[in-house]
């Protein structure tokens, strides 16, 4: 069965991981270019401990390819809770960097655990909702669910990395796609509307606008069932201005004045260029720069001077916009939506629930991943920072991604393969 | 069907947002683009070496020397010891305290001057310090030298840019360096060369990282120039000396090429102050000095009554005129009168009669009014007429008008013709004796030192000049030449007037101006002067007066010299033009105790007189 895993290999969405990778290792090369780097293979410059990890990473990915993909759906709880250890191990021999105790050092080379705990995650989620015949209907389940989410995201926030934590929401869409209640769709959404009406706009024309587009709702529903009472409605209408009400709160009395200026700057509140939203700024400067065709490999000035912080890692889409140009950076976006895309279908493809729900996961993650760090470099959301999958500067980001991908890979080849 | 689809469309959704974004940052929005640019590159101008000034025999005259300012970028300085630092300095600790305060209120990003001008030694001693000092550098800059402190006037300086320039030319940059009067001013262009560009890369802490994309954007300098003056270094630095403690100026020109030897205006001042760190504070020093003002050429800018030595130029026009020969001779009986009870004087004894010749060697005022009428009246009844032809041959030596010489500042003297006598007196209200105080070079004419020059080149030449001028090559084009401008007055007439002129110094008023060996022909004069004290007309002691030109034969150099105040002609202006004539041609002086006289003299107390609100007497 091993033997002919080649032919059965998805070797597109390999063409695609191998581009990824290599356009990534090209532009932490370039981020992080000085005269006196040496080339690709300095393993004390970052661009070579990149290098390091990805070779690791294929390794590991043809260990994973030839192990029998009954063996994740076993060791996805043992997995788990190794993550979980880990995570627990960073506060008493975690090593702090930038005030986040996220890394173990070992030997020159740092270790992030909460990379590892988004694959261990998606694998205990797809393994216990499998297992189980589980119905999302039952709140008991959903209480499981939440409780396998939680541990890690609140470990991770109490490092603290709370960008990394936010990332464990991209668990909605598998969980959704496996029959969560819409009224989480919609409730996520509402929240998420109401966050950003509520910053935005004076609170009288707040309760204006929630008022009209509840009764628009009540009015379009009204005439397709008529029997429809008016009294849950009101409820949420109270329910949002309590909420919008309570989004004020915390946002000016809970918030910390750099999460509010955060924000802000997306909402285009305060254009403030040199203090918080530098980082904004200067990465759309570099984006703008580019232009179509883009500066040219090293060429970028924006990247050469330095002027992006977190280049290699957070904004490391700044870099390739520039130098890229729209053309480079419109490839990258395509290749990564035609990665995400091909990881659903396939996952659709699945008959075997435990390999469906991992694989949705998987692409659930990097969408939100690709979501944030490319949105956020173009200044469309809250600064966040989270690696791009597969092209940002960070040795666990581009393992754990691997080993996502490789997973996939595995579980899509054997699809036939029942057990 | 909804729940499958979800995270598909969503994610082509987000993608297309995200190109739709990438778009108009991209494609739409060119802003984007010159902001990396202002961002990450800076330009820096960068500027040829101003050219050095030579003398005519190529000496030099001004170069540069490289001086040193202190720069500071106020985010990178860290805490250092600010006493250890001023004593390096040698300033103040306070003073550097707020020079750091101030460079930080300024820009905590971009380089300010802590110290400017620091001198190469001091240079030296910071240099080997300063690596202690974070955020702290020198820059190299580059202040005019004077090898000589001399002919300041002449060569003009160079200073900072002002608002002005910037809005005249807008080649200047704030912080640029322009040249101001004289040469400086004039040459500017050529002096100055064209500036080049040199783009770097910036990173966020505005630190250059290198140069802009290999160079490709740098634009190289365009060369300034060197320029040889017509000026002789040692005859310049010699007249100025003579001029200590005096007020006036020396023009000395060789008539054959118009080349102008030396320009002298005293008093002036050390053109050293003017470079430095001191330069504004001086200069306001000598703005507001309005009784010496040592920034008025008064070799191009001062307008004085020429006095005795017109006389040579109203004896040629009466030649060319034929209102006299040589044998037209008049009778002096110690003055005349010209008109009913209008009595000029003279100081030839009774009885004493003169021709052409002796006219000039005893400068005889009754002899010059007499042949000045002759020519007014020439055409009868109507002196306009006899007015304007005086006024033609007058123009035609260049007086009246600016000379064209290439300094930026001159003024046209003044000779006054028929309609200028018409508005003041009212047509026919005037006749030949109304304006007879012209024939002595007193009256209404007013002439500058480098006209009266002029005027004795062009009869050095028997009646021609060649514009003065102070440019003998630029770079390394060869001499420039300049047209003969040949004058109304016949060449023949010209030695009539020269052999007077010679005598004036062989046996003449002008004894003292004799040269062993050398021929040299002047003309002594002594002009009466007025100011208003308190809006009273008060006389002060007469001008010292002298024009010369030698040797006879073959002019090489033809002289003007003005004292202010310096009384009869002998007594200033004709030793020195002696003396600067003895100079040029000889290259020594033997005449030890006239140039010593001269050298000491001092005519400060003369000076004072005007406005000591005392009174006191003229011409001691």
């Amino acid at each position: 069965m091993n033997n002919n895993i080649i032919y059965r290999l998805d070797w597109l969405l390999i063409l695609v991981y191998l581009l990824l990778v290599s356009f990534g290792i090209i532009n932490v090369y370039s981020a992080t270019y000085s005269e006196t780097l040496d080339g690709f293979f300095d393993v004390s410059q970052p661009v070579g401990k990149q290098v390091f990890f990805l070779i690791f990473s294929f390794f590991v990915g043809i260990i994973i390819l030839s192990v029998n993909s009954k063996f994740f759906e076993q060791f996805a709880l043992v997995g788990y809770f190794v993550t979980i250890l880990l995570l627990l191990g960073l506060f008493i021999f975690g090593k702090t960097v930038s005030g986040a105790t996220s890394w173990y050092s070992i030997g020159g080379l740092s270790v992030q655990p909460s990379e590892m705990a988004k694959v261990s995650t998606a694998l205990v989620i797809a393994s216990f909702l499998s297992k189980f015949q589980s119905d999302l209907k039952i709140p008991r389940t959903l209480l499981k669910i939440g409780a396998y989410v939680l541990l890690p995201f609140l470990l991770i926030v109490l490092q603290p990395d709370p960008g990394s934590a936010l990332v464990f929401g991209a668990f909605f869409f598998p969980l959704f796609r496996e029959g969560l209640n819409y009224a989480y769709l919609i409730i996520f959404l509402s929240l998420l509307f109401l966050f950003f009406i509520t910053l935005s706009f004076h609170f009288v024309i707040v309760i204006g606008i929630i008022t009209l587009v509840i009764f628009l709702i009540y009015y379009f529903l009204k005439k397709i069932n008529s029997k429809l009472k008016i009294w849950p409605f009101i409820i949420f209408l109270i329910i949002s201005i309590g909420f919008s009400f309570s989004v004020d709160y915390i946002f000016n009395n809970v918030f910390q004045q750099r999460h509010r200026d955060r924000i802000n700057i997306v909402l285009g509140k305060e254009v403030d260029t040199q203090g918080v939203g530098y980082n904004i700024n200067q990465s759309k400067i570099a984006i703008g720069s580019g232009g179509l065709n883009g500066k040219g490999f090293l060429e970028g000035t924006q990247t050469k001077g330095d002027f992006v912080p977190e280049q290699h890692t957070d904004y490391i889409f700044s870099t390739i916009a520039e130098e890229w140009g729209f053309l480079g950076s419109f490839f990258l976006i395509f290749l990564f939506c035609f990665l995400i895309s091909r990881m659903i279908l396939q996952a659709e493809k699945q008959t075997n629930k435990f390999r469906r729900i991992f694989s949705y996961g998987s692409a659930g993650l990097i969408f939100t991943h690709f979501f944030i760090n490319i949105g956020m470099s173009l200044g469309m959301v809250p600064t966040i920072g989270i690696p791009l999958p597969f092209i940002s500067y960070g040795g666990s980001s581009i393992l754990a991604f691997s080993i996502m991908i490789f997973i996939h890979l595995n579980f899509d080849a054997n699809r036939l393969n029942d057990w | 069907m909804i729940r499958r689809f979800f995270l598909p469309v969503v994610t082509v959704f987000t993608s297309i947002v995200f190109v739709g974004k990438l778009i108009s940052l991209q494609l739409l929005n060119s802003s984007y683009k010159l902001l990396s640019d202002g961002n990450a590159v800076i330009e820096n101008s960068i500027y040829p070496e101003r050219g050095y000034i030579y003398d005519r025999n190529l000496k030099l005259l001004v170069s540069n020397q490289p001086v040193y300012d202190l720069m500071a970028i106020p985010e990178n300085i860290s805490s250092f010891d600010t006493l250890e630092l001023s004593k390096l300095l040698g300033v103040l600790k306070a003073e550097l305290t707020e020079k750091i305060k101030s460079a930080r209120t300024f820009s905590v990003k971009l380089p300010s001057i802590i110290l400017g001008k620091i001198s190469r030694e001091r240079n030296a001693v910071i240099q080997e310090k300063i690596w202690k000092y974070p955020g702290f550098f020198l820059q190299k800059n580059s202040v005019r030298d004077y090898p000589v402190p001399i002919a300041s006037n002449l060569l003009g300086y160079v200073s900072e840019v002002n608002k002005n320039d910037m809005k005249k030319d807008n080649y200047y940059r704030l912080g640029e360096l322009i040249g101001r009067q004289g040469i400086e001013k004039y040459y500017e262009r050529f002096l100055r060369g064209k500036k080049g560009k040199k783009f770097y890369q910036k990173d966020r802490f505005n630190r250059i990282i290198g140069s802009y994309e290999g160079g490709k954007y740098d634009v190289a300098t365009e060369g300034a120039q060197n320029i040889v003056l017509t000026i002789d270094r040692q005859l310049q630095q010699y007249g100025e000396e003579l001029f200590q403690n005096k007020r006036g100026g020396i023009v000395a020109i060789e008539p054959k090429s118009g080349e102008v030897l030396s320009l002298v205006t005293a008093p002036s001042y050390d053109p050293n102050i003017l470079v430095g760190r001191k330069r504004s504070k001086n200069f306001r020093k000598m703005i507001l000095d309005t009784l010496a003002k040592p920034l008025f050429d008064r070799g191009l800018q001062a307008q004085y009554a020429p006095g005795s030595p017109f006389k040579t130029l109203n004896a040629l026009i009466a030649l060319q005129e034929g209102v006299i020969d040589t044998n037209t001779k008049y009778l002096c009986q110690k003055g005349h009168f010209y008109a009913r009870g209008m009595f000029m004087e003279c100081h030839c004894s009774l009885g004493t009669v003169n021709d052409l010749h002796s006219g000039i060697y005893k400068s005889c005022n009754t002899y010059f009014a007499n042949i000045y009428r002759r020519i007014i009246d020439k055409a009868g009844e109507n002196v306009e007429d006899g007015m304007n032809i005086w006024n033609d041959h007058l123009k035609s030596f260049g007086l009246g008008d600016y000379l064209g010489y290439d300094l930026p500042v001159g003024k046209k003297g003044f000779i006054p013709n028929a309609d200028y006598y018409n508005y003041w007196y009212k047509k026919g209200g005037w006749k030949s004796a109304t304006v007879v105080s012209n024939a002595i070079g007193q009256g209404e004419i007013l002439t500058t030192p480098i006209q009266m020059a002029n005027f004795t080149a062009a009869i050095a030449n028997r009646g021609y000049f060649i514009q003065p001028h102070f440019l003998r090559s630029l770079g390394n084009d060869s001499l420039k030449l300049y047209p003969k401008k040949q004058t109304s007055i016949d060449s023949i007439h010209f030695e009539k007037v020269i052999n007077g002129m010679h005598q004036v110094v062989e046996r003449g008023t002008a004894k003292i101006a004799k040269i062993k060996g050398i021929d040299v022909c002047g003309k002594t004069g002594t002009v009466e002067n007025f100011i208003k004290i308190n809006g009273v007309k008060t006389q002060l002691t007469d001008h010292s007066i002298f024009i010369a030109f030698a040797p006879k034969d073959d002019p090489k150099i033809a002289i003007a010299v003005y004292v202010e105040n310096g009384y009869w002609g002998a007594r200033w202006a004709a030793p020195i033009a002696s003396l600067m004539i003895e100079k040029y041609l000889n290259g020594s002086v033997k005449r030890k105790w006239l140039e010593g006289r001269m050298l000491n003299g001092s005519l400060l107390a003369e000076y004072k007189k005007s406005y000591s609100r005392e009174p006191f007497l003229i011409n001691e």
